[in-house]
């Protein structure tokens, strides 16, 4: 029983890095891309708020897997079916309208669940969560102003918005998943229950899209899979990319 | 002086490589320094935000002032609880953030709603202030514009 209660919290620990690093290695890819000088910063900083978060998940996931790997052996050594993100996270940037959405999605899922581990009995990643907390907290903020300007914006910006909602939505349904890791960790009270973040969630992001002015998006397919390592085709070509230089020249240093 | 006294002396004048008008002490980085019977020298710092570049580049120059001062065996650890906040920051460090041009962090407990208090322009002391963007050159710093002189500045965020 032990045995498989250390591998739950230890699979729980590299699911959030590793929606922490992709998410932020995709908001990296818009340095020198964004619409404005000051965006260009805004979403470089998250990414790397997001990647400080990811560093300090992967540290604790070697700690509780017991293989002693570094944070390069997680982010650089393995392969697509070794990741465990949820599928939101690797979606493509799209258009700004896009990456606003994903964020605004992702962002108060991290908040509510950086909130909720902060009184995780798992010391490190309370420690991690309390950090992490305020970190969110600001890039929440960032996606909400943009989603009620583009919005509630021109017929543009709302038409963009629109499609973007209607694309990014059904990856919000995996979130929430319950599985065996999310019971478990429940069970000890690592983790929240999967039910108290979507009633979190739901709540803010309904009233936040309500003054955007946008429809919250009925019900569709359901796409699943992530944590399972079974991704959508974007990401292996992201993952390339990402892991390239370090795979091609091993042990190179800055 | 003691050699403790000493010891967090030198270590709380380390510059930040971000803002060198400021030491780690003056930031609230720098949490404790402990020495033992054997002269090892513990050094436990702690990180402003999660991805902080600084932060390696801290521990580095730490590492080698404490053993200019001859102590051999030195070790820096980075501690995350408690979680660093603003509130840390000395008064002397709020005074030097100011005459550096950053307008400092108000005083007050974090709350995820916004605070209410004036953020004055560093320049010309005005309180009629507002946002241009929350993120800066670097992650604790948004950039503000003042309405009186017209100056942008940063400010040093609440976290």
């Amino acid at each position: 029983m032990t045995s498989v209660v250390a591998g739950a919290a230890a699979v729980y620990s590299l699911r959030i890095a590793d929606d922490c690093l992709v998410l932020s290695h995709r908001l990296a890819q818009w340095s020198s891309w964004a619409p404005t000088l000051e965006d260009d910063i805004a979403l470089t900083n998250i990414a790397l708020d997001l990647l400080g978060q990811a560093r300090a998940m992967y540290a604790r996931t070697a700690e509780l897997d017991g293989t002693g790997r570094s944070e390069d052996d997680y982010a650089f050594m393995r392969d697509e079916r070794e990741f465990v993100n949820c599928l939101l996270v690797e979606q493509e940037n799209g258009d700004f309208a896009k990456t606003i959405v994903r964020q605004l999605l992702c962002s108060t899922y991290q908040l509510a669940l950086w909130q909720a581990l902060t009184t995780s009995t798992d010391e490190q990643i309370a420690a991690i969560a309390a950090k992490a907390v305020k970190e969110s907290a600001y890039h929440r903020d960032h996606a909400t102003d943009w989603t009620l300007r583009l919005g509630d914006g021109t017929d543009e910006s709302h038409r963009r918005m629109e499609s973007a909602l209607a694309t990014l939505w059904p990856f919000t349904i995996e979130l929430f998943e319950q599985d065996a890791v999310t019971r478990e960790v429940r069970e000890l009270r690592v983790g929240p229950d999967p039910d108290d973040l979507r009633a979190a969630w739901d709540a803010y992001i309904t009233r936040v899209l309500g003054d955007a002015t946008l429809a919250v998006p009925g019900t569709s397919w359901k796409p699943t899979g992530g944590r399972e390592g079974l991704h959508t085709e974007a990401f292996g070509y992201m993952l390339a990319e990402m892991q390239h230089l370090h795979r091609s020249f091993p042990g190179v240093t800055w | 002086m003691t050699a403790i006294d000493e010891i967090r002396r030198v270590a709380g004048e380390i510059p930040d490589p971000e803002m060198p008008a400021l030491t780690i002490a003056d930031l609230g980085i720098l949490r404790d320094v402990r020495i033992d019977a054997a002269g090892h020298v513990d050094i436990d710092i702690t990180p402003t935000y999660s991805g902080c570049p600084a932060l390696d580049t801290i521990r580095d120059d730490l590492e080698r002032r404490i053993r200019e001062q001859g102590y051999a065996d030195v070790t820096v650890r980075v501690v995350l609880s408690p979680a660093w906040t603003t509130e840390w920051m000395s008064e002397a460090g709020r005074v030097k953030l100011r005459d550096y041009g950053i307008a400092p962090p108000r005083q007050q407990h974090f709350e995820v709603t916004p605070l209410t208090v004036a953020i004055e322009c560093p320049r010309c002391n005005s309180a009629r202030t507002h946002e241009l963007a929350h993120f800066g050159s670097t992650q604790c710093q948004a950039v503000r514009q003042c309405d009186a002189c017209g100056e942008t500045f940063p400010h040093f965020k609440e976290h």
